[in-house]
């Protein structure tokens, strides 16, 4: 795996390398190259099965982390590329083109987080949602027991618990209603 | 008398559409050449809920979309304001009928994030619950595909023996569909005394059942001549699709990663991939009638090879205050679709910052059934979803 991420670090910037197991690696790219890096491991190192596309919302720097994971079915390893951008009018490349799949984790990422994919295949039609015009609710600040209060009526009797204070209730009863 | 042999059986396809500049036919509604039909949301060919939107020209589909959204349940969104020990009671419902899959990527990605190693005596468990699922999986499916074209013999005889395997798990875990049994260091108890005699005579019950169902639907002229050929997948179409597990080793694919990235303690045990090429709905169900005997074999021989004694749980720090170090990995496993995988992203602190779900039927079920059934029939749309094996609730996290 050394060999590849060498080949990377000599064409593209990265910075950050995650070698999180013998057969897992993470890369972090700027997000202009992304698609040139992807292009690059399926046509000349092999990756020829795209696992996932995923986002992670990193709010407090204002980010949102877009992970590619790819496979190389010869070698038996993953590898991981990792870009960051910006919350505000978050926009990526598209790479529809490039597996056919691409192109559904594109929809789900523009519904759920609000990342836009410009010219990827049906990105602006609905796929999960159904005229949803709240926040995207993948989002960190969407906030799901508030739009859950404020959108249906609670039924007579039933109560909302905070998951942690709850279990901790429930397992050390004694201790907690000491310390209440 | 003079015989008309001019007959063409062939369909007439003058009023077919042309391929428009994006490879799709060019259909043009008004025309009415065309007629829409919606499949679903309930429907046989598929386990939980998903409709396609059809577009007919007589009985032959020349477009198809996927359409998704009626079972989302906001699992990913949960989890963010669950403490990882309570995420295990829900992740495991991300796949109804194969939960444990996601019992163990989860369970396996928080120990690694942690720097926690399951005993051994845990990993041979581990791998037991999870050949004893994709075996009840298969007796669904394999049957099932019979099922698809109206030969209920075969689902009748699959659900007695997956009750047989269901009632060992019942045994083992206390319960019969979601078990929660695999937990971060670990798993929740040991072998009850008589299970591995118990388990073989199982084993032996599914090899008869083996038997009885490559007699009845795979030698059945009716089967053969509705599966064969039909929903034919192209081995150049297997990388391009994302297609993985037994519809990529129908294909001529030989990948699993129980062999390519062995985990837990697959390379101690013997036995070969299955391959076949020529994907349609026969060799993609013939493949699986092949899985499910590996699967039986495996069992037992993980019984046999399992350490008698050992610890079956690694300490692990208080659940309420578990904060795992900040990092994030992908944890993959083969379950009886294919790749099976979690992306689990830890900030440091008690509560998870992202897991997501790679589910197989994530790629199979929209991008490839969205191919696969332009030109079919529509009475072999059932048929094609379930030679898929889709599974919309790992779809819809």
């Amino acid at each position: 795996m050394q060999d590849i991420v060498d080949k990377i670090r000599s064409r593209y910037d990265v910075s950050e390398v995650t070698e999180q197991r013998e057969n897992l690696t993470f890369v972090t790219v700027e997000k202009d190259q992304v698609v040139p890096l992807l292009m690059q491991m399926r046509d000349q190192e092999g990756f020829s099965h795209f696992v996932l596309l995923t986002a992670v919302d990193w709010i407090e720097e204002g980010v949102f982390q877009l992970t590619y994971i790819l496979n190389h079915p010869g070698k038996k390893v993953d590898l991981g590329i990792r870009a960051h951008i910006n919350r505000e009018h978050a926009s990526m490349e598209s790479a529809h083109h490039l597996w056919q799949q691409v192109a559904t984790y594109q929809r789900e990422l523009k519904e759920m987080f609000g990342i836009d994919f410009p010219g990827s295949p049906r990105v602006d039609e609905e796929f999960f949602l159904e005229g949803w015009d709240h926040t995207p609710p993948m989002r960190r600040e969407f906030d799901t027991k508030k739009f859950s209060e404020q959108t249906y009526f609670p039924r007579p009797g039933s109560k909302s618990y905070d998951p942690r204070e709850y279990m901790k209730q429930k397992l050390y009863c004694d201790d907690y209603e000491e310390e209440q | 008398m003079k015989k008309n042999n001019s007959f063409d059986q062939s369909p007439d396809r003058s009023k077919y559409p042309e391929n428009g500049p994006d490879n799709k036919p060019d259909i043009d509604l008004s025309s009415g050449k065309y007629s829409k039909v919606w499949q679903g949301p309930n429907h046989p060919g598929v386990t939980g809920n998903m409709s396609l939107e059809l577009t007919l020209c007589g009985d032959e589909i020349v477009d198809a979309k996927t359409h998704v959204g009626y079972l989302h349940r906001g699992f990913e969104k949960l989890f963010e304001r669950r403490l990882y020990m309570q995420v295990m009671p829900t992740c495991l419902r991300m796949c109804v009928p194969e939960s444990d899959t996601n019992e163990y990527c989860f369970a396996e990605a928080v120990e690694e994030l942690s720097g926690i190693e399951a005993p051994e005596k845990a990993k041979w468990l581990r791998m037991l619950v999870l050949e004893m699922s994709r075996l009840q999986m298969l007796l669904r499916v394999v049957p099932g595909q019979g099922g698809a074209f109206g030969l209920g013999i075969g689902v009748q005889w699959g659900m007695y023996v997956r009750e047989l395997v269901l009632d060992l798990f019942e045994e083992l875990t206390g319960g019969r569909v979601y078990h929660m049994y695999m937990l971060p260091g670990g798993v929740r108890g040991d072998l009850p005394e008589g299970f591995r005699e118990r388990a073989q005579s199982v084993m032996d019950e599914v090899f008869r059942f083996a038997e009885r169902i490559d007699n009845v639907m795979f030698t059945n002229s009716v089967f053969k001549k509705r599966a064969i050929g039909t929903g034919y997948i192209d081995p150049s179409w297997v990388d391009q699709y994302g297609i993985v597990g037994p519809n990529a080793r129908a294909a001529g694919y030989k990948r699993d990663i129980r062999k390519d990235h062995p985990y837990l303690r697959y390379d101690q045990l013997d036995w070969e991939v299955p391959v076949l090429e020529n994907s349609d709905v026969f060799t993609r169900s013939r493949i699986r009638w092949m899985d499910m005997q590996v699967t039986a074999s495996l069992i037992g021989q993980i019984l046999e090879k399992m350490p008698e004694k050992g610890s079956f749980k690694a300490p692990t720090p208080n659940a309420l205050n578990w904060r795992i170090p900040k990092g994030e990995t992908y944890v993959k496993a083969e379950a009886s679709r294919g790749e099976f995988g979690y992306y689990v992203v830890s900030d440091g602190s008690a509560y998870p910052r992202r897991i997501m779900l790679r589910g197989p039927s994530y790629t199979h079920a929209i991008a490839l059934l969205e191919r696969l059934l332009i030109r079919a029939n529509i009475a072999d749309v059932g048929a094609i979803m379930v030679s898929l094996q889709t599974c919309p609730p790992e779809i819809e996290r």
